[in-house]
């Protein structure tokens, strides 16, 4: 009988584990596929409705151009800069993840209490950027002066009213700053607009104050005439964000595990490597969110 | 029942508590091999670091267009690369696993061709010229 213990079990007896990889982490990686199926069928979803949009998508470098202090206190305008801040600060807090899993490796304690706390600072800074990023797209960019809207000008060419009241030219390299409220442009605006094209409701001549808006809700906004860019900011980075905190309360879980000693009596740090993994994940989601939310 | 854990401890793995881990899966290693990995580590970070600073740059600096698009789509995917295969250390895995989880991201690449598609028909005909 003692001779069946030091038998190795067969393949198909539990004897060798699938992948080399223990249970908990290769069902962090099937979740992690089966999320990844998810964000991308939002940011798909996000293409599909912007390049079909028949009235002209939003410009994200003159929608996010807060950058928390520079605002408030000088009045600069940094467009993107911030959302470069928060990728800069979910890259750095993946980095001390990741430093947290390889001091787990090593059996450091101290480390891995210490890289996981810089982890959740990084996921409360990440969280704080958002809810200032969000609270500037909700409340608008320079109060209420400016028109949702579309015009086709008599070129047959497409403009847009930016968020700073000027009129830029979608599909050619001409860009009006000229200022439609100002009463000394009406006349170059009346040269290029047919008034019969004319999609923003009231008109260029006597703005029509019901077509004024003032930031964004799900149904109307500043930047785009399509509801449908603020809907999916809304919905893709709120997701997003989601993710971003229930990383930080999973961080926080394995934070006091290790720092009990729980995890260090179990022989390995295995619980930091595999909420390593979600955090890691929801750092690659923002970098695709990034680039096909922000940059393109 | 009793082989399993007999079978483990001739291996001399006697800390492993929980039923649910295979005692051979859980890697450690020395103060040397953490030396190199630390170093792997904030090579990867300054690479991500300086990939997302250029696009922040090319984002003022070029207009505009298809090929910017393409550059974009390019480091992100170079981006994705370091994170999945460094911090999430998938290069360090079996090649089985690394297959399978590859193979089935691929169909998100039919997704996005699908969907784009499907998208031009209520669309302006902008994909492929379809």
């Amino acid at each position: 009988m003692a001779q069946t213990a030091t038998v190795p079990k067969s393949l198909w007896d539990g004897g060798r584990k699938p992948f080399k990889s223990s249970y908990g982490k290769l069902m962090m990686w099937f979740f992690l596929m089966s999320d990844a199926f998810t964000f991308s069928s939002l940011l798909v979803v996000y293409g599909v409705i912007r390049f079909s949009s028949h009235t002209p998508w939003a410009m994200p470098e003159s929608v996010f151009t807060h950058f928390a202090g520079l605002y408030e206190w000088f009045h600069i305008e940094a467009p993107l800069a911030f959302v470069g801040l928060m990728t800069f600060i979910l890259i750095a807090s993946s980095v001390t993840m990741v430093l947290a899993v390889e001091a787990g490796h090593r059996m450091d304690q101290k480390q891995v209490e210490k890289y996981m706390l810089y982890t959740i600072i990084g996921g409360f800074m990440f969280l704080g950027c958002q809810a200032y990023e969000w609270f500037h797209f909700i409340s608008g960019t320079h109060g209420a002066h400016h028109i949702a809207g579309a015009i086709h000008l008599i070129d047959g060419t497409v403009a847009q009213f930016m968020p700073d009241g000027a009129l830029q030219v979608m599909n050619g390299e001409a860009h009006l700053n000229a200022n439609l409220l100002d009463p000394s442009n009406a006349a170059l605006f009346a040269e290029l607009v047919p008034q019969a094209s004319l999609l923003a409701e009231g008109g260029v001549h006597g703005i029509n104050p019901s077509a004024i808006i003032s930031g964004a809700g799900l149904t109307v906004n500043q930047y785009a005439q399509n509801p449908s860019f603020a809907n999916l900011f809304f919905f893709i980075t709120g997701f997003h964000g989601t993710h971003v905190a229930s990383g930080v309360f999973l961080n926080f879980l394995i934070y006091k595990q290790t720092q009990s000693g729980e995890l260090h009596r179990r022989g390995h740090y295995e619980m930091v490597e595999k909420v390593g993994l979600y955090w890691h994940f929801v750092d690659l989601v923002w970098v695709f969110v990034f680039t096909f939310f922000y940059l393109v | 029942m009793s082989d399993t854990h007999h079978a483990d401890h001739s291996k001399g793995y006697d800390n492993d508590q929980s039923p649910y881990t295979h005692p051979d899966v859980h890697t450690h290693h020395d103060e040397a091999a953490g030396t190199l990995l630390r170093k792997k580590i904030w090579q990867v970070f300054w690479l991500l670091f300086g990939l997302t600073a250029f696009e922040f740059i090319i984002a003022f600096a070029m207009p505009r267009g298809t090929g910017r698009n393409l550059i974009y789509i390019g480091l992100t995917l170079v981006k994705a690369f370091y994170i999945v295969g460094t911090f999430m250390h998938l290069k360090d895995e079996v090649r089985n696993m690394i297959t399978t989880i590859l193979v089935g991201l691929t169909f998100i690449l039919w997704f996005i061709l699908a969907m784009l598609i499907e998208g031009n028909f209520y669309g302006k005909g902008w994909f492929l010229g379809l």
